[in-house]
């Protein structure tokens, strides 16, 4: 049971969020991101002639690597302060997660630390991401789409 | 509980902060500065007990006492098992006591220690606390370089440590009385806005301290509450008023709103937080005006929101707890 009087005097005085600027500002990063990584895409399927999908591998590890590196030089949290889910959400945010938390448990050692806290944060997305990619894969075979 | 004391006096006093608090407006009250966030050592949790040590170091220089002078240490911080007070005390070779009522330390600290020195066990004795953005944050919350974008109403925990000479020889400022907090619960979850989690702390422990010395907010020169922030400041007023007709709008205010400049430093949201917070805003600037005289008298109230990252996770509510002192300058 909530106190009512104290909840609407926290409720008068709650800031409010600008959400709408928020998440402006992570459409547009992470639409530039989108196109940044297609034509990247595209790029590597005309310079070293790989097929689309082997392209979109080595696209991926080119973005792991930017943010894996601006994370460590210590400047992808203030982006991401910036863009916030523009950032956080494609798979840019998912290498930050893992160098971050590497930088921050290198001290307690390679296993109590480094390994055991690695995937602290990514370790959700792995989990909640393989279960959605089985269940949109069971829609797509019982509805008799794809292979 | 109101206790008043009769035989306790503040000696000296020390506060180390880190580049953050040296950025906001009390920069020049500070006695040292580290600018390096690690302080030059490997782990976040090092550099806290460095600067805790520092504090605690500076405090034997400015009271010219040697470390087997002090006859008790009382210190507590927001690292699990209160790590930081521990291995920063190991030098002193005192007996130490060690405290944790999260950002309520400091008071709970002087609360102690003065009950030891009026009864007379003791002469004198070091209450300490300390925090650190960094340690922390890997504690309660993400990685820290992570960053994770944070609502308006989260504070910022304080980098420091500060230090307290308690004494039972008369100096120019008096402990002259303490009321001891209790435990409250108003059904609160976030830990990203404490402001609402502690204002409810604060009040309980205003108004008992009020009650039980048959006083008014009148009495003092300024009531000053630990790091409530922007958002906790203004519900603690309203809440005063509604609740007890007790009027805070002449002079009142909070730790955690004077510790930074909002204009410049954006990153600290709502405000400053963490144990050392009000100890850096008390320690470098109140009672240096209570020893020049800007104040006669001021009530310090912590505030501590008491909780872990299991029991948020779990979903139970966010306790919180005040502690309070007022400190005289003597005639």
């Amino acid at each position: 049971m909530k106190n009512k009087k104290y909840e609407a005097i926290v409720k008068k005085h709650q800031p409010k969020e600008k959400r709408m600027q928020h998440g402006l500002v992570a459409f547009l990063v992470g639409g530039v991101l989108g196109v940044c990584g297609e034509l990247l895409l595209e790029g590597y399927v005309n310079w070293f002639d790989l097929s689309r999908s082997e392209a979109s591998v080595y696209m991926l590890v080119t973005f792991i690597f930017i943010a894996s590196l601006c994370t460590a030089l210590g400047f992808f949290d203030k982006l991401v302060n910036f863009a916030r889910c523009g950032l956080l959400i494609p798979i840019t945010g998912f290498a930050h997660s893992m160098t971050s938390a590497a930088i921050e448990y290198r001290k307690e050692g390679p296993v109590y630390g480094l390994g055991s806290n690695l995937f602290k944060l990514a370790g959700t997305v792995i989990l909640y991401g393989v279960v959605s990619a089985w269940f949109f894969g069971m829609i797509r075979f019982l509805l008799g789409i794809g292979g | 509980m109101t206790h008043q004391f009769q035989n306790v006096y503040i000696d000296s006093y020390s506060t180390v902060c880190g580049p953050y608090e040296a950025d906001g407006p009390l920069r020049k009250n500070f006695d040292k500065i580290h600018q390096d966030l690690y302080c030059g050592e490997d782990s976040w949790e090092q550099a806290e007990v460095h600067y805790l040590e520092d504090s605690l170091k500076l405090l034997l220089k400015k009271a010219s006492l040697e470390k087997d002078d002090i006859e008790m240490v009382i210190s507590g911080d927001l690292m699990n098992q209160i790590t930081a007070s521990c291995y920063a005390s190991l030098f002193l070779n005192a007996p130490f006591l060690g405290i944790y009522s999260a950002c309520a330390t400091s008071v709970e600290g002087i609360l102690v220690g003065s009950t030891f020195l009026e009864n007379g066990t003791i002469n004198n004795c070091i209450t300490a606390c300390s925090s650190h953005n960094l340690s922390s944050e890997k504690q309660f919350r993400n990685p820290t370089e992570y960053g994770a974008p944070k609502p308006k109403t989260a504070t910022f925990t304080a980098t420091g440590g500060a230090s307290l000479l308690l004494t039972r020889k008369k100096t120019k400022i008096k402990v002259e009385s303490g009321t001891v907090g209790k435990m409250v619960d108003f059904d609160q979850t976030d830990p990203l806005h404490m402001g609402a989690v502690m204002a409810p702390a604060a009040a309980d422990t205003i108004y008992q301290h009020l009650k039980d010395l048959k006083r008014s907010p009148s009495d003092y020169d300024l009531i000053l509450t630990g790091d409530l922030g922007l958002y906790g400041r203004e519900i603690l007023k309203e809440y005063m008023q509604k609740t007890y007709e007790i009027d805070l709008s002449q002079n009142y205010n909070d730790c955690g709103c004077l510790l930074y400049d909002y204009e410049k430093q954006k990153e600290v949201n709502a405000g400053g937080s963490g144990p050392v917070c009000s100890a850096l805003v008390n320690y470098s600037t109140i009672l240096k005006g209570l020893e020049d005289g800007t104040y006669k008298r001021v009530l310090l109230v912590a505030t501590g929101a008491l909780f872990s990252p299991t029991t948020v996770f779990q979903k139970d509510h966010i306790l919180s707890i005040a502690h309070a002192v007022s400190l005289e300058a003597t005639k």
